[in-house]
């Protein structure tokens, strides 16, 4: 690991103090700024060690969960702070009660280990796991060294992504939880240099396009303070399917975050999230515009599962990808469907 | 850089580069080896200790950030020649074969009757994913912790 700077902050204005650089400022995206903030570290430390991320100052931020360590539920929806563990969130009752989906992608995801340690403030800014993302040994990787090529396209690409993938990169948003948070249409509060602000989840990601370096809407110094789920008559009929190669400690192949509201039988609202095969948390509003209005039966949940992937691009290995996820989505309709709350 | 670090109830004073990992700490700067290095990646679990009593991976943790929170070790489970019931029924169920794994399952398996995950077998099995046994000791692995359970006293905060 190359060295870096360690420096602890005590409270949010310390962290944003410390975060804010000139040089910083200047780095064409979040993580490529020389300062980065660490929480549980699960993605960044690991990145570190095998080279992928070089920043030269760590910010702990930990001390921040007094600040931005609660869960609250209420009649408004579900607020959740970005110093939050997942296997918290997870295991709490009105989460688990209200917002099943959510409970499910946190639970389903990592190791209890990593669930004790990560964040979700972190957890949402996890970064791929293409190998050719992950080795630097390999020149060509459009992500970490822009303008280099993808070795992904025509190589062992079989865990990428068919959903927004461009021709500069098709590696996949690993994450389960933030597929939860596009489907139910949370909100991301963020603090900055330049004060706070609030983003729909789905805009915090962006697309590969001609520029996969830069992952998000974050402005280096950027912090994710928290998460807001609105409330909605669907969130306790929500459901998180993951299909994977393992039964468990394993990333998705494909998943479904769904939620329903019903009358009888018939979709008043439907919330599709799509996870393992999308360039970023996946929000698919064809998927609920198929639904809407119509009775939840095999064929409609079929014919949303086609309009979801509708667009799929494949490449090599991943020519298996939009069947399962068609597969995945189906089944996830039906069983929200068939839930008794 | 200068740090306090509890380990099983007792203080060491190190003085660190901050890029050591606390699994380095542990095993370099204080002479601790249990915990064990397997893949140093966050993947297999073998560096698993307990953190202010939740279980973490040493590994993926800077030494700097925990200073002034309690660690315990595989080595903080026994009282004196006592082994910790969680132990001796590993060695009844012979629930290893080269035991590189074994501190980390230990400490996982601890930590899994703590928080309410041993009520079955499957449970057992989810709730112990993130420790991998390359001898593949599983089923004795499952059948310790399943008959180590009732031993173990209620959560107090210690292990």
């Amino acid at each position: 690991m190359r060295p870096f700077r360690y420096e602890h902050a005590t409270d949010r204005a310390q962290a944003l103090q410390l975060a804010t650089t000139p040089t910083a400022a200047a780095a064409a995206a979040h993580v490529a700024a020389p300062v980065q903030y660490l929480a549980g570290g699960t993605t960044l430390i690991d990145l570190m060690k095998i080279d992928v991320m070089r920043p030269e100052v760590l910010v702990d931020i930990n001390a921040l969960a007094g600040q931005h360590g609660e869960i609250r539920a209420d009649d408004a929806g579900l607020r959740l702070g970005a110093l939050v563990r997942m296997a918290d969130a997870a295991a709490h009752p009105a989460v688990l009660r209200d917002y099943p989906a959510i409970a499910q992608s946190l639970q389903l995801a990592a190791s209890p280990q990593l669930r004790n340690m990560a964040s979700l403030g972190g957890n949402v800014l996890q970064r791929t796991r293409c190998n050719y993302f992950r080795d630097v040994t390999y020149a060509a990787c459009n992500k970490r060294s822009p303008g280099s090529g993808c070795a992904a396209m025509e190589g062992v690409n079989r865990r990428l992504a068919v959903l927004g993938v461009s021709d500069r990169c098709i590696a996949n948003y690993p994450g389960d939880f933030a597929n939860a948070l596009a489907a139910l249409g949370a909100a991301v509060d963020v603090e900055g240099p330049k004060g706070r602000r609030v983003m729909a989840f789905e805009d915090l990601h962006r697309l590969p396009g001609e520029t996969p370096h830069v992952e998000t809407n974050l402005a280096p110094g950027e912090l994710i303070t928290g998460f807001s789920v609105p409330a909605g008559p669907w969130t306790r009929r929500s459901l998180y399917l993951k299909i994977r190669d393992r039964q468990s400690y394993e990333f998705a192949l494909a998943s479904a975050a769904v939620a329903l509201d019903l009358d009888g039988g018939v979709v008043r609202e439907a919330r599709v999230g799509l996870g393992g095969l999308s360039a970023k948390p996946w929000r698919s509003h064809e998927a609920e515009a198929a639904l809407r209005g119509k009775p939840l039966t095999e064929a409609s949940a079929q014919a949303a599962a086609e309009a979801a992937f509708a667009k799929a691009v494949v490449h090599g290995e991943t020519r298996f990808k939009p069947e399962l996820g068609r597969r995945t989505l189906v089944r996830a309709l039906l069983q929200c469907a068939a839930m008794e709350i | 850089m200068e740090l306090t670090l509890n380990i099983n109830g007792r203080d060491h004073r190190l003085s660190l580069d901050p890029r050591t990992t606390l699994l380095d700490a542990l095993r370099d700067h204080i002479g601790l080896t249990g915990s064990k290095k397997g893949c140093d990646q966050g993947q297999c679990g073998a560096c698993t200790v307990h953190l202010e009593g939740r279980r973490v991976l040493a590994c993926l943790t800077l030494a700097a950030t925990v200073q002034g929170r309690p660690v315990t070790t595989v080595e903080g489970l026994a009282h004196g020649e006592a082994l910790h019931p969680m132990q001796a029924a590993f060695i009844t169920h012979d629930a290893f074969q080269c035991g590189y794994c074994t501190p980390g399952q230990l400490m996982s398996a601890v930590a899994c009757v703590h928080e309410g995950h041993a009520r079955n077998d499957d449970a057992i099995r989810e709730y112990m994913s993130g420790n991998l046994c390359r001898c593949g000791a599983y089923p004795k692995i499952v059948a310790a912790i399943r008959d180590a359970a009732p031993q173990m006293a209620p959560k107090t905060g210690r292990v």
